[in-house]
C-alpha cells in the first residue's frame, strides 16, 4: 500500500521543463489557480488527459494543503521524457505522525477550513492514490515536503 | 444528453457558462466535500453540491466537469459568480434538494457509460 520514493533518475539530468510555483498560506481565494496553470502548461505540452487529471489533482489537493496549513509553500512541476516530477514544500507545523496523517479521516483542520469543504481527512490519500510514486517526509515546527511521480504512458484510466 | 436539456426539463437557472449548455453530460456527482469530488468525479458529470464559495469552480475546471447545480435555493458567492463567468463553467441553481436533482437527473440519462 505504501509507495516508496525511489530516488532521482540519474540518467535524466536535464528536465525538458522545469518551473517553481509558490503558494501563499491563508489564501483560499487564490487557491487552485497554481494547479490551473499547471494543468495548462501539461495540456499544452501534449500530455494525455489521464495523465492531466492525474496531476491536477495532485497539485490541487498540495495547493489546498499548503493554503490550509503553512505559512507558504511552493509547488514545482518538473518534466521528463517519460515522467512528471511534482514536488509540494512547505515552511509550516509539519506533521508529528505521518503514518496517522494518511489514514482516510484523520485532519487537523479548523471549523473554518471544513466548512468550505475541505479537511476532510481525504488530502494526502488522494495525492497518494493519483500518483505512481509518492513520498512524504516532514519536519515537525519547520515543514512538509511532498515528491510524486507520474508516468506519463498509463495503462489504463483511473 | 446536453446540459440545456437538462436546465429545461428540471427548470434550473443558468446563472454562467450559457454558450457552453450545448455540452454532454455524461453522469453525474453529488457531494460537498471537495477532496471527494476531486477524487471521483469524473470528466463531463454535473456536479450537485451546496457548497456555494469559489473553490468549487477550481474543482469544475480542474475535473473538466460539465457543470455545477448548486441545490435547495443555494445562490453563488459574488466571488464565484466572477470566476464561473470567467472561466465558463456553467452553473446553475435549483429549489430542489441534491436528492430529488440527482434522482430527476438520473431518471433522464441513466447509468454512465464510460
Amino acid at each position: 500500500m505504501w509507495k516508496r520514493w525511489v530516488g532521482p533518475v540519474s540518467s535524466c539530468k536535464k528536465w525538458l521543463f522545469n518551473e517553481t510555483f509558490s503558494v501563499q498560506g491563508g489564501n483560499f481565494d487564490d487557491a487552485g489557480r497554481i494547479s490551473g496553470n499547471i494543468k495548462t502548461i501539461l495540456k499544452e505540452m501534449g500530455i494525455g488527459n489521464d495523465v492531466v487529471r492525474m496531476a491536477a489533482v495532485i497539485t490541487y489537493e498540495s495547493e489546498i494543503n499548503i493554503v490550509s496549513y503553512a505559512r507558504q509553500g511552493m509547488i514545482r512541476l518538473h518534466m521528463l521524457p517519460e515522467h512528471i516530477e511534482i514536488e509540494a514544500v512547505d515552511e509550516g507545523p509539519g506533521i508529528s505522525d505521518i503514518r496517522l496523517a494518511m489514514q482516510q479521516g484523520w485532519s487537523t483542520a479548523t471549523d473554518k477550513i471544513r466548512e468550505m469543504g475541505f479537511g476532510a481527512g481525504m488530502g494526502l490519500n488522494n495525492i497518494r492514490n493519483f500518483s505512481d510514486i509518492f513520498h512524504i517526509s516532514s519536519d515537525v515546527g519547520s515543514g512538509t515536503r511532498l515528491k510524486m511521480i507520474i508516468h506519463i504512458q498509463q495503462e489504463q484510466d483511473r | 444528453m446536453n446540459i440545456e436539456t437538462i436546465v429545461q426539463a428540471l427548470q434550473l437557472s443558468v446563472k454562467s457558462g450559457r454558450d457552453r449548455l450545448g455540452v454532454e453530460v455524461r453522469g453525474g456527482y453529488v457531494g460537498d466535500l471537495l477532496s471527494d469530488v476531486m477524487a471521483n468525479s469524473r470528466e463531463g458529470d454535473l456536479w450537485i453540491t451546496r457548497q456555494i464559495h469559489q473553490n468549487i469552480v477550481a474543482v469544475a475546471s480542474l475535473k473538466d466537469l460539465a457543470g455545477i447545480i448548486l441545490v435547495r435555493g443555494a445562490e453563488p458567492a459574488a466571488d464565484t459568480l466572477e470566476k464561473a463567468v470567467r472561466e465558463n463553467i456553467p452553473l446553475l441553481t435549483a429549489d430542489l434538494p441534491a436528492f430529488e436533482i440527482a434522482g430527476r437527473i438520473y431518471q433522464m440519462i441513466g447509468p454512465r457509460k464510460a
